[in-house]
C-alpha cells in the first residue's frame, strides 16, 4: 500500500532511534547518518534490515532492499580509483559515477566542494526517506 | 576451559530457527567471579551463549561457508538472575539472512516452555565478515566455526543414544 512522505518518515525515524540508539529529536531531514548519528559501518546493514522489517506489510511478500541499492557497497574500491579520486578531490568522473550510485541523495552542497572528506555528508536521514518514497510512496 | 556456552541442542530448523540448553553448575569458576558468596551466571555469557545457538543457526544456513561474527548486540533486556542448578533454554529465531549477514531474536527462558520464567531478551546481528570488510585479509579457512560448533550440531542430528 502507497505511503505518504510524513508516513515514511515516521517509520523511518524509528528504524534509526532504534538501530543508532539515537533520540527521535536527533533524526531531523538533513541529519547526517555518520557524523551526526553516529553510524558505523555495520549500522549500515543493521539499518537495512530493520528498514526491511518496518515496511513488510504482507510476511509472505516480505520488502527486500537490493545489496548497494540504498547505500553502495563498493564506494571504497571506487575511491581508490585514480580516474575518479586524485589527490584527495573527487575528479568530475567520480562525481559523475557517485550521482550514479547515490541517485537519492541531495548533491546541492557537496557539488561546491567535492571531496573525499565531505562525502559521508551524503547520506543523511533525508536520502533514506528518498529511497524508501521511490520504492513505496505515493 | 574451552569457550563453548552451550551444551547441546534440542531443536534445530535450518534457516529458520534453533534451541540450545545450558545446565548452569556450581563447579563453574566464572559464577563466583561477580559477588562474593553469591554465585551467578553473568549476564555477558547469557549473550555469548545466545550468540553461539544463533550463530551456528546463521552459519548453518550458508552450511558454513561464510565466516559469521557477532557484529552488533541490538538489545539484551535481563528479567532475571541465573543461579547454580538452573538450566537456561536458548531460543533463537533468524529475522533476516542475506549475503552480507543475520539478525536474529533471541529470547532465554528457564525452562522448556513459553511460560517458563523469561530470563533474558537478546537482538543481535551476525555480519559475513567476507563481504563486508572489503580489503581486509582474513585467513582462508573457516575459524569461526571449529570442531567444536559443528560437533554440537552432528551431535543434534545423530540424535542416537551412544550404546556403552
Amino acid at each position: 500500500m502507497p505511503m505518504s512522505r510524513d508516513e515514511i518518515y515516521a517509520k523511518v525515524q524509528g528504524v534509526l532511534v532504534d538501530a543508532l540508539g539515537v533520540d527521535a529529536e536527533e533524526v531531523t531531514p538533513k541529519a547526517t547518518l555518520r557524523e551526526d548519528l553516529g553510524a558505523e559501518s555495520i549500522d549500515f546493514l543493521d539499518i537495512v534490515f530493520r528498514l526491511e522489517k518496518a515496511f513488510t506489510v504482507d510476511p509472505a511478500k516480505p520488502f527486500k532492499i537490493p545489496r548497494g541499492e540504498l547505500f553502495p557497497d563498493d564506494l571504497p574500491a571506487l575511491m581508490n580509483d585514480e580516474r575518479y579520486v586524485n589527490d584527495g578531490k573527487i575528479t568530475p568522473e567520480g562525481l559523475a559515477e557517485l550521482k550514479k550510485r547515490m541517485p537519492f541523495s541531495d548533491f546541492t552542497e557537496f557539488d561546491k566542494n567535492p571531496s573525499m572528506e565531505t562525502a559521508s555528508s551524503l547520506l543523511t536521514v533525508d536520502t533514506v526517506v528518498n529511497y524508501m518514497q521511490s520504492k513505496i510512496g505515493r | 576451559m574451552r569457550w563453548i556456552w552451550i551444551d547441546k541442542f534440542i531443536e534445530f530448523t535450518p534457516r529458520t530457527s534453533a534451541t540450545a540448553v545450558k545446565n548452569v553448575s556450581l563447579a563453574e569458576e566464572h559464577l563466583h567471579d561477580l559477588y562474593p558468596d553469591f554465585p551467578i551466571m553473568p549476564h555477558s555469557l547469557i549473550v555469548e551463549g545466545m550468540a553461539q545457538t544463533a550463530g551456528i543457526l546463521v552459519g548453518e544456513a550458508r552450511n558454513f561457508s561464510e565466516k559469521v561474527i557477532l557484529a552488533k548486540i541490538g538489545r539484551a533486556t535481563f528479567h532475571r538472575l541465573v543461579r547454580p542448578g538452573d538450566t537456561l533454554y536458548y531460543f533463537a529465531r533468524i529475522s533476516q539472512l542475506n549475503e552480507a549477514g543475520a539478525s536474529i531474536e533471541g529470547v532465554v527462558r528457564a525452562g522448556p516452555d513459553s511460560s517458563s520464567p523469561l530470563v533474558a531478551e537478546i537482538e543481535l546481528m551476525f555480519s559475513h565478515i567476507d563481504k563486508n570488510l572489503a580489503g581486509a585479509a582474513f585467513p582462508e579457512h573457516n575459524f569461526v566455526f571449529t570442531d567444536q560448533f559443528r560437533d554440537l550440531l552432528k551431535t543434534y542430528r545423530s540424535g542416537a543414544e551412544i550404546p556403552l
